[in-house]
């Protein structure tokens, strides 16, 4: 790890002027940024650490319903919150699918949001990376790429974003409060990560030492609590990033879908909103036809960026798999496996 | 650039004068003082051999920096049995042979010991399974670990019973 200077702001603005010095790095609860570091793939020279940042630890609720939830709350008490839990199930979901209890504990929301690919080239400074490396070259297009994109990718990168978290964010409307030299400003979390094209090294919206201050869920989010999952196929039971994943919201009256989302996960440089597949849906029976077709339209522009054609039919069937679990209706306590398509103990594990 | 950091440390408080801040919290404790309880394995989040409480929560001190940690309380395994007494944890694995080559276990016990506080596995395998998970055994001791936690929960849950009663 290279040597830098670890600097401890007292409040948002000492830390968005401490990070404008070129080479700074905000320090959350650090479980990407340190790995990083430890492999030469990240080497700030100053660490803005935001850990006591006050204000930034709150999980606050609007008087419409929305919530605003502060950067540096932890993924697992976010998980764990009651309400939020209710309100945001398949989110919640997808924050117990991800990582162990351990990250979960000490990783934040801002940090999940930030965290970069896990594309084994772009971790290893031995190997060309336009990500890591502008104009450096690819290594993984011809390389081992059986989990890299299928869709949104570009011949300059095909890696994908790695967090669970996020898929439903994308699905549900989240939005990103930002704060940085030029003052505050807002902005979807759809259009926070960006895909590659010709410039992957840019990563995100993120401006050079802007913050992320919160995250915001809307109230309309609110009206899938009911029917809504998050699926997530590993290759292995837990512990593990996502091959493919998919969060799935239904809202049914009548038995008619009056509104649907669909966001799938690890296929692209972002989390990938399907609304074509969304629009399908509206006004039709939850059927496994409605699905299929649904799933369909979601992948209609996938094309394999290498070994990694299986992917594109893995990805249609999570996202029929979790429209069907979402119109069965939220499980009532969150399952024993959180996101997994298996049980080990069908039946005795889904009451706690 | 020297930083002064404030810690208590298996309920001692220390001041540890950090004069380079790449210290994480498993280097600390091991190469600085002396407290080989806790293992490295992966050093990158992978194994949790390095689990340890910091202000009652498990994480893994391989991805933590000292710098960041000033004020905390951690917990290690050379702080969970009260004197020659064993840790209700710490029985219930030797009970349960929840080990065979012992790398893992210091971090699987002090993984335990946060998930029993956290209160979230009632006393479902599959959910101790599941938030086990960031605990890796070499050896494939699942088996033995499983029952040791599901064992130590239940016990620990009737003394609080019983000193509630
Ligand atoms: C073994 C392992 C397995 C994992 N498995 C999963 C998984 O299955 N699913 C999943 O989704 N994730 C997984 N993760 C990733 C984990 O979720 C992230 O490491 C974590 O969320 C990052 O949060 P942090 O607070 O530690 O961020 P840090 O490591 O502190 O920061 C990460 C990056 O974000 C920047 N940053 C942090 N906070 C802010 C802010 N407020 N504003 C602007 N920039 C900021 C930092 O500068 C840095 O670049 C795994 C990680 C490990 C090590
Ligand atoms: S896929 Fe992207 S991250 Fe991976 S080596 Fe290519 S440029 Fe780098
Ligand atoms: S040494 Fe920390 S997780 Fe492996
Ligand atoms: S007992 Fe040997 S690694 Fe777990």
């Amino acid at each position: 790890m290279n040597r830098f200077d670890f600097i401890a702001p007292h409040n948002i603005s000492e830390a968005v002027a401490a990070a404008a010095e070129p080479g700074s790095a905000y320090l959350a609860a650090g479980t990407n940024l340190l790995d990083l570091m430890k492999i030469g793939v990240s080497r700030p020279v100053r660490l803005i650490d935001i850990t006591r940042l006050p204000g930034l630890d709150r999980i606050e609720w609007q008087p419409d319903g929305g919530v605003r939830i502060g950067a540096m709350v932890r993924n697992s008490d976010l998980a764990y919150d009651p309400r939020f839990a209710r309100t945001f199930p398949a989110v919640a979901e997808a924050l117990l699918s991800g990582a162990s209890a351990q990250l979960r504990n000490a990783a934040t929301i801002g940090g999940n949001l930030m965290q970069r690919t896990r594309c084994a080239y772009f971790q290893d400074t031995a190997s060309a990376c336009n990500r890591r490396v502008p104009g450096s070259g690819c290594d993984a297009l011809h390389g081992e790429n059986r989990l890299h994109a299928v869709v949104g990718w570009s011949e300059h990168c095909i890696a994908t974003h790695p967090s669970d978290f996020c898929v439903p964010l994308a699905a549900l409307d989240a939005v990103v409060e930002l704060e940085g030299p030029q003052g505050k400003r807002e902005i979807p979390l759809e259009d926070f990560h960006r895909l590659p094209g010709e410039t992957p090294e840019q990563e995100t919206a993120l401006a050079p030492a802007e913050l992320i201050v919160a995250l915001r869920l809307p109230a309309e989010a609110a009206r899938f609590a009911a029917n809504a999952r998050y699926l997530k196929l590993r290759e292995r039971t837990s512990y593990a990033f996502a091959v493919v994943s998919a969060a799935a919201a239904l809202e049914i009256n009548d038995g008619v879908i009056s509104h649907a989302r669909l966001a799938l996960g690890a296929i692209a440089a972002k989390p990938w909103r399907a609304r074509e597949a969304e629009a399908s849906l509206a006004g039709a029976e939850p059927t496994l036809e409605a699905f299929t077709r649904a799933a369909g339209f979601a992948l209609a522009d996938a094309r394999p960026s290498g070994d990694n054609a299986f992917k594109i039919e893995l990805a249609r069937r999570i996202a029929v798999r979790a429209l069907i679990l979402a119109a069965e209706g939220t499980p009532e306590v969150m399952p024993a496996l959180p996101a997994s398509p298996f049980s080990t103990t069908p039946g005795a594990s889904h009451v706690a | 650039m020297s930083l002064s950091i404030s810690l208590t440390i298996n309920g001692q408080p220390r001041t540890i004068a950090l004069d380079d801040p790449r210290v994480t919290l498993l280097d600390l404790l091991r190469e600085r003082l002396d407290l080989t309880g806790t293992k490295k394995g992966c050093d990158r989040g992978q194994c949790g051999a390095c689990t340890v409480l910091v202000d009652g929560r498990r994480i893994n001190s391989c991805l933590s920096l000292v710098a960041s940690l000033d004020g905390a309380d951690v917990q290690t395994i050379e702080g969970l049995a009260d004197g020659d007494a064993l840790h209700p944890v710490q029985a219930a694995f030797i009970e349960a042979d929840g080990f065979q080559c012992g790398y893992c276990t210091p971090g699987q016990i002090m993984s335990a010991v946060g998930l029993i506080k956290e209160g979230h596995a009632s006393g479902d395998p599959e959910r101790v399974r599941e938030l086990m998970s960031g605990n890796i055994c070499r050896c494939g001791a699942y088996q033995g670990i499983t029952e040791a936690v599901l064992e130590a929960q239940k016990v620990m849950a009737d003394k609080k019973g019983r000193n509630a009663a």
